[in-house]
């Protein structure tokens, strides 16, 4: 074997993959079984994105692929070089200049638009796992829109520790239907999900794709009187000095000395490009 | 001054290439040659084969030789090839009845039609190890006999003809079985899809489960009415022909447990029985195999789910596939710094809330 069809995937599996994310999209949120295919990297390293992508991608695409924010995290790179190499696509770190952008576990701080897609990488799609680990329950909870569980377990994290203590990974309500996990995010991003741009799940491991259409209402679960909090590092980038992303923090030196940086490379690298 | 992590592209090739260094080892030994492997690790190549889910030993010792004997990983790369490779059709059910037996063992029965033939087993070898292989591996031809010509039917046909075996059911249709690989798997799966599950399941894992059924979690007494290893040929119906032709011959083994059951108000007591098949010569896998098919078909047998890991289908079916499991526990591995830094911000603030709340408390005190 020495050639790949274009973006690895054969066709018959791109057309089964695409058949799910416009199943997806027709209705947002719910989970959509798919035949999965074992990809050359491992599971967890993000299969169900990488097949969306490849479903999604055509010869005059130009790719972003972030990991954490940044384009140049090690698996990042990797997912890159793989799409550089079976489907010859541009490739790009500029947020605005992508058409589609493959994402673990961040949200661009750019706006993104109508002619962009945005394919986040899964671990494990339902929102209720930690709740009742049988997919089987768990189906039937979605399709009867069960979700008391889930705010009696956001009840007790107040009652315990005075707050919702989900910090990623924070159940939202898409479409005033069903709940969904928007993927590892921090819940600073949640309030980005409404957006113009498509949004695509893939969870490879799970066989699981689901997709937020363009403009859907995307709402963080929370309680009149404890309201949903994006919340951040209470610092501005000490490198661009963004008020208004999300940081990470990294440790300077052995007497714990910090700073905050933003985790959105392209972000930080453009502002301080225009500040220059 | 923090400088970004740059240099991921180039630290990735670099490490690449240090590994590839490190599967060679010392290069003043001799190289692994894969009919080497082929030959003489076959139960490895044997193993990677059924977890892989393909019939190729040559690929198998390529996978091997690549993955440093880091089975898993042989395992991994044989499925990642395995799933480019177009489905033309299925094969007819193979008939292991047919069987060309290498080895054939009832522990039901002292003797029956076809013989107890123990062929190249570990069973009775003392676990001593054999300094001699050390400086060389030249062995005496072992003796041979004319293979016999008469057929070696299954031991549970036997049982059968007494009505003493619950009859296998026939498949409700002539559609081919549904592909694991091919659509997702879902809950009830049927015990084809199970079988297949298991089949290609972590030898380790299905193991573990059968082996906690030997201890009491869906106790099943299983004895093994037969364990066969042998090559049996692969036909398949060609459309454009009409009829079935052999296009190949692929080695098996295949476990039939005799278990006990009491019988249900509309059953009279009759034996019961769990199935294994597994490529190559994998007799602990196919053994494990059927003591878990076995437990898992409580529903189908009217009996009580007991709780046991071993009888919950969506619990075993979940976790058994080796690659599924060892992708998702390695990948913690992976920066998970934006999800962390959310974590530690909240840990902050709740312990900041609850130091403010206890200092009113004292101040009001």
């Amino acid at each position: 074997m020495s050639d790949y069809n274009f973006a690895y995937l054969d066709e018959q599996t791109k057309r089964m993959i695409r058949r799910a994310i416009l199943k997806g999209l027709a209705v947002p949120g719910y989970q959509v079984p798919f035949a999965s295919r074992e990809m050359p990297m491992p599971y967890g390293w993000g299969t169900g994105g990488v097949q969306v992508s490849a479903a999604t991608l055509t010869p005059e695409d130009r790719l972003k692929v972030i990991d954490q924010g940044a384009d140049d995290t090690t698996n990042a790179v990797s997912i890159r070089k793989f799409f550089e190499r079976t489907a010859g696509v541009a490739t790009t770190e500029a947020t605005q200049e992508a058409t589609v952008i493959q994402t673990r576990h961040r949200i661009p701080e750019a706006e993104l638009t109508e002619d962009q897609i945005l394919v986040y990488q899964v671990p494990i799609p339902e929102p209720l796992r930690f709740l009742e680990p049988r997919k089987t329950e768990t189906r039937k909870m979605h399709s009867l829109q069960e979700y008391g569980l889930m705010h009696v377990k956001l009840y007790e994290d107040i009652s315990q520790h005075g707050a919702i203590s989900t910090a990623y990974a924070y159940p939202v309500r898409v479409a005033d239907r069903y709940v969904m996990d928007p993927s590892p995010i921090p819940k600073f991003d949640n309030p980005k999900m409404e957006m113009a741009a498509i949004q695509l799940f893939g969870a490879g491991r799970e066989q699981r794709i689901y997709a937020v259409p363009p403009y859907t209402r995307v709402v963080s679960l929370d309680f009149e009187d404890h309201p949903f909090e994006a919340t951040k590092a209470d610092h501005p980038c000490d490198l661009c000095g963004a008020g208004d992303s999300y940081l990470d923090e990294v440790i300077m030196d052995d007497a714990g000395n910090r700073m905050f940086v933003c985790s959105d490379t392209d972000y930080c690298r453009s502002r301080r490009e225009e500040a220059a | 001054m923090y400088v970004a992590v740059k240099g991921g592209e180039r630290a990735i090739e670099n490490a690449h290439a240090w590994l590839a260094e490190e599967r060679r080892g010392d290069i003043s030994v001799a190289e692994l040659s894969l009919a080497q492997i082929r030959e003489q690790l076959s139960l490895a190549v044997n193993r990677v084969m059924a977890e892989g889910s393909l019939y190729d030993p040559d690929l198998a010792a390529l996978a091997i030789k690549q993955s440093r004997g880091d089975l898993i990983e042989a395992i991994f790369l044989i499925r990642a090839y395995r799933t480019t490779l177009p489905r033309f059709g299925a094969s007819r059910a193979v008939d292991t009845g047919a069987m060309a037996c290498d080895r054939r063992i009832s522990a039901t029965f002292k003797d029956a039609p076809g013989g107890q033939v123990l062929g190249p087993t570990f069973d009775y070898t003392h676990r001593l190890l054999d300094f001699k292989l050390a400086a060389e591996g030249a062995v005496p031809p072992a003796p041979s006999a004319p293979p016999r010509r008469e057929p070696t039917p299954h031991i549970t046909e036997f049982l059968g003809q007494e009505g003493l075996i619950q009859p296998e059911p026939e498949p409700e249709s002539e559609a081919v079985p549904r592909d694991l690989t091919r659509e997702p798997l879902e809950f009830p799966a049927d015990r084809a899809l199970r079988l297949q599950s298991l089949a290609r399941g972590d030898e380790g894992f299905v193991l573990g489960m059968a082996y906690s059924t030997q201890r009491g979690y869906a106790r099943n007494h299983a004895f093994v009415g037969e364990l066969r290893i042998g090559r049996v040929t692969v036909e398949m119906e060609i459309p454009e022909l009409g009829f079935a032709i052999e296009i190949g011959e692929v080695e098996l083994t295949e476990c039939e447990t005799v278990n006990q059951f009491k019988g249900s108000k509309t059953e009279p007591p009759q034996f019961t029985r769990g199935y294994g098949l597994v490529f190559g010569q994998s007799e602990r896998k196919a053994i494990s195999m059927a003591l878990v098919d076995r437990a898992l078909r409580w529903q189908e047998l009217g009996e009580d789910n007991l709780g046991a890991p071993a009888q919950d289908e969506e619990f075993v079916l979940s976790h058994c596939d080796n690659i599924q499991a060892t992708g998702f526990l390695e990948h913690i591995k992976l920066p998970h710094y934006v999800d962390f830094q959310s974590e530690l911000e909240l840990v902050r603030k709740l312990r900041r809330e609850a130091e403010e709340r206890i200092a009113r408390r004292e101040a009001a005190e």
